[in-house]
């Protein structure tokens, strides 16, 4: 091995001296770090950078979010009016719920139980699809009363609100009001699309350490992959817990 | 030019390229195409990012020859727009933001902290592909039509006034920002993580230092540029309406998310270059930076107060007059760590024993160029004179001045300092000293009228102009074929070299990071031994006692 004569020296050698001397390195630490710790440190701080790098590409719709909500406020509470707080709550419900789900696939795969992650997972995965069906179900409704932006946006239910049973019984916008409504459907479809992008690359990475999962990859002794997978997960999750009350909850006290 | 030099190599009549390196551990295409090693992923990125230069030096060639004469003659109007969109494109996204970092900073910051690699090799790779799509993207882009926005994408001019290929343009930067971030990432992990023992913070070399702090700035920032962009397409392509005026959309904000990348993003392609003049510096006038520790939070002050001045882009675009005064004042702050690095290489130089090999020659031209680029930007964050110098040839000349007469510069002074190390042989001396000084002559032929120019009102992105400024943009056309040429020699001496160039050894400069203590080309594990840092940076006493001791050792086992 061209890896035992590397090791010679330094500090931060003794882990892997000591592994050495066990009869060789793990299977999973990779040729360029000293010890386990190391790689360790190293791949989870990068997936907080990660993160980090997500937090900056919300951020930056948040942003847009709040200037326009400042601006346009009346418009915003009118557009926040239209979306159904129930599947909004149910589906904040079952997000959460699969986060927890998420973290006991983790602490099943530290215990090195096969089976209870895999439940774990296919009960995470499960949750997300029904979440992404409630939000499917949602945007149909959305077409069908002419509320996605672009030629065939209709302002019938902002400037005539009883003509629409969701927005009944408010007071009607003046035209050049309800016009900003439009902003608002358009932030809350790229916003929600944003986060439904982010979850079905997550079923898809879920599929993939379900796939692993079977073979036992994860449940022996190594488990960092689905470590960083769930702060993904729980990252997707949290972005949710802001979209919630930011779109659905503008006004309802 | 004096003769004195630091260069010692080895006996040429015995010494040979070491039989085991990273070069020849293993052949064929795909053990480069899908290569971890940190070394041969800074080879592909060199290789690629000179080809997406010379493209878009070849553009830079065409606008300068349509402007050698006052009428639109080699080119319609839309061709030139297209042509100079597409120059700052592929310069800024594929050249200028990966030069150093992708390239020496892949290759050398593992080797300069003692580390064998990269933290995440695999993502390394994959920044190197991501770059490709995106790069590959933006030229079937500019071959199927082209895009006429600037490349600032700037709206609603880019999301209602024209119909070119502005969603495949706008889709290629996003993904070459992946590529940028996911390589910022990674060295941001690597000098946390991957440190030999003693390498303390205040031991890492200052390019170290200068690519962290590039690397925050690419952590931070692209994503923001990654919205940005979404919001036009999505505009363009759904008209979603979010910076559109009529639907009460606000086409500032645009600018504000774009410039909120796209300032910093100077930063990240001038720090890594400052990180490459501090090595050099040091080692031609063998002394230790001058006040090192300065010189190191200079970078990441840069890197921070980069974070605020974004809307000195926007001074006449209708921002408030508040916003102006306290933009301006920030941007000025900018000015004081710059000058202490500038200040400081002056010191290091200071009672040193320099001498002049050509990576030291592209250091000064780095240094002057860039102090009139930098004094030039202060002009610029001035409200008063902003508002008669923009949209003129003056910013034109000032960001030509930092970017390639300070980044371009610094490049190459990287490439011919460590092309020894990477491919353990010489360039030739005397040519490149000339193609050095040659470039300096170019460059200022080229872009000093420009700021005369732009002092006299021409207006920059225009394909015509009236005929009294014609004598200036003559000037500035030659100059741009001699530093042309300038650029060619590099390409051409450097090839031969691989080849028929000097034997360089371990060490040819004599210098103290720990890249220089492995051999040429090195192991693809870069180090025999694990390294261990017992001494400061730039220690060039410790260097001495070192082949002093190893001489010793020679001459005992002779005897």
């Amino acid at each position: 091995m061209q890896d035992s004569a590397v090791v010679a020296q330094g500090a931060r050698n003794a882990a892997a001296m000591a592994d050495h001397a066990h009869g060789g390195h793990p299977t999973y630490l990779l040729h360029h770090f000293n010890s386990v710790e190391q790689q360790a440190d190293a791949s989870s701080f990068a997936m907080w950078l990660f993160l980090l790098t997500e937090v900056m590409f919300f951020g930056g719709m948040f942003v847009v979010y709040l200037i326009y909500r400042n601006w346009y406020y009346p418009a915003f509470v009118a557009g926040s009016r239209q979306l159904n707080v129930a599947l909004g709550g149910i589906n904040s419900a079952l997000l959460i719920t699969s986060s927890f789900t998420m973290t006991l696939a983790v602490w099943n795969a530290r215990m090195r139980r096969k089976g209870g992650m895999i439940l774990c997972l296919v009960l995470t995965f499960a949750l997300g699809a029904v979440f992404l069906g409630v939000k499917g179900a949602e945007y149909k409704e959305k077409f069908e009363k002419h509320h996605v932006p672009g030629e065939h946006y209709s302002l019938q239910s902002f400037l005539n609100p009883d003509s629409d049973p969701a927005a009944a019984g408010t007071r009607p916008l003046p035209l050049d009001e309800a016009r900003h409504t439009e902003l608002f459907f358009s932030l809350y479809f790229a916003m929600t699309g944003m986060h439904a992008l982010h979850m079905i690359i997550g079923m898809g990475l879920m599929a993939y350490i379900l796939f692993r999962a079977r073979g036992g990859a994860y449940t022996a002794g190594h488990t960092a992959f689905v470590e960083y997978f769930g702060m993904y997960w729980h990252f997707v999750d949290i972005v949710w817990i802001f979209l919630f009350p930011l779109l659905y909850l503008i006004n309802r006290h | 030019m004096s003769t004195s030099t630091i260069v010692r190599l080895p006996d040429q009549s015995t010494a040979r390229i070491p039989k085991d390196n990273f070069i020849t551990r293993e052949n064929g295409l795909l053990s480069w195409l899908l290569t971890r090693d940190h070394k041969r992923i800074g080879i592909l990125y060199l290789i690629s990012i000179t080809f997406f230069f010379f493209i878009g030096g070849a553009l830079a060639g065409l606008i300068r020859l349509e402007l050698l004469t006052p009428q639109t003659d080699l080119m319609a109007v839309d061709t030139y727009n297209k042509v100079f969109t597409m120059h700052g494109v592929i310069m800024i996204f594929f050249f200028l933001v990966p030069s150093v970092p992708a390239t020496l900073g892949n290759f050398f910051l593992p080797m300069m902290i003692g580390a064998k690699d990269l933290a995440l090799p695999r993502v390394n790779l994959l920044s190197w592909y991501l770059y490709m799509a995106g790069g590959i993207l933006a030229l079937y882009a500019m071959i199927t039509g082209g895009v006429d926005t600037g490349w600032t994408f700037t709206t609603p001019l880019s999301t209602h006034y024209v119909n070119t290929n502005v969603i495949t343009t706008g889709l290629a930067i996003f993904i070459a920002g992946f590529s940028s971030i996911f390589t910022g990432l990674n060295f941001i992990v690597t000098i946390h993580k991957m440190r030999a023992p003693g390498m303390t913070w205040f031991r890492l070399p200052l390019f170290v230092w200068a690519n962290y702090a590039a690397s925050i700035l690419m952590v931070l920032g692209t994503p923001v540029l990654a919205v940005a962009l979404v919001l036009v397409v999505l505009e363009r392509a759904f008209g979603i309406g979010v910076f559109d005026p009529a639907r009460g959309g606000d086409p500032l904000l645009f600018q504000h998310l774009f410039w909120f990348y796209s300032h910093p993003a100077v930063y990240i392609m001038i720090l890594p270059g400052m990180g490459v003049i501090s090595e050099v510096i040091s080692t031609f006038s063998r002394k230790r930076v001058f006040g090192y520790t300065a010189v190191a939070f200079s970078s990441v002050a840069i890197a921070v107060f980069g974070f605020f001045v974004w809307a000195h882009h926007m001074f006449i675009m209708g921002v408030s007059n508040y916003a102006v005064l306290v933009f301006s004042l920030l941007t000025m702050l900018v000015a004081v760590p710059s000058a202490i690095k500038i200040f400081n290489w002056t010191f290091t130089l200071y009672k040193g024993s320099i001498t002049f090999e050509t990576p030291i020659l592209y250091a000064f031209g780095f240094m002057g160029l860039f102090t009139i680029g930098g004094m030039t930007g202060v002009f610029l964050g001035t409200s008063g004179t902003d508002i008669h110098l923009t949209e003129t040839y003056f910013i034109v000349a000032h960001f030509h001045f930092v970017m390639v007469g300070g980044m371009l510069m610094a490049f190459l002074a990287g490439i011919h300092f460590w092309w020894p190390k990477m491919t353990g042989r010489m360039y030739p001396e005397k040519i490149s000293q000339f193609a050095a000084v040659v470039t300096f002559i170019g460059f200022n032929l080229t872009f000093f009228p420009q700021f005369i120019l732009g002092t006299l009102g021409m207006p920059r992105r225009y394909a015509s102009y009236p005929p009294e400024f014609q004598i200036l943009n003559v000037f500035s056309t030659a100059g741009a074929t001699i530093l042309g040429v300038g650029y060619l020699l590099p390409i051409l001496y450097l090839t031969w070299s691989l080849r028929y160039g000097a034997i360089a050894g371990d060490n040819p400069w004599q210098a103290t990071g720990l890249e220089w203590q492995s051999q040429s080309p090195p192991l693809t594990e870069n180090f025999t031994v694990m390294p261990v840092m017992d001494h400061e940076a730039y220690d060039y006493e410790w260097l001495e006692q070192q082949q002093e001791r190893e001489n010793q050792k020679e001459v005992a086992s002779a005897g």
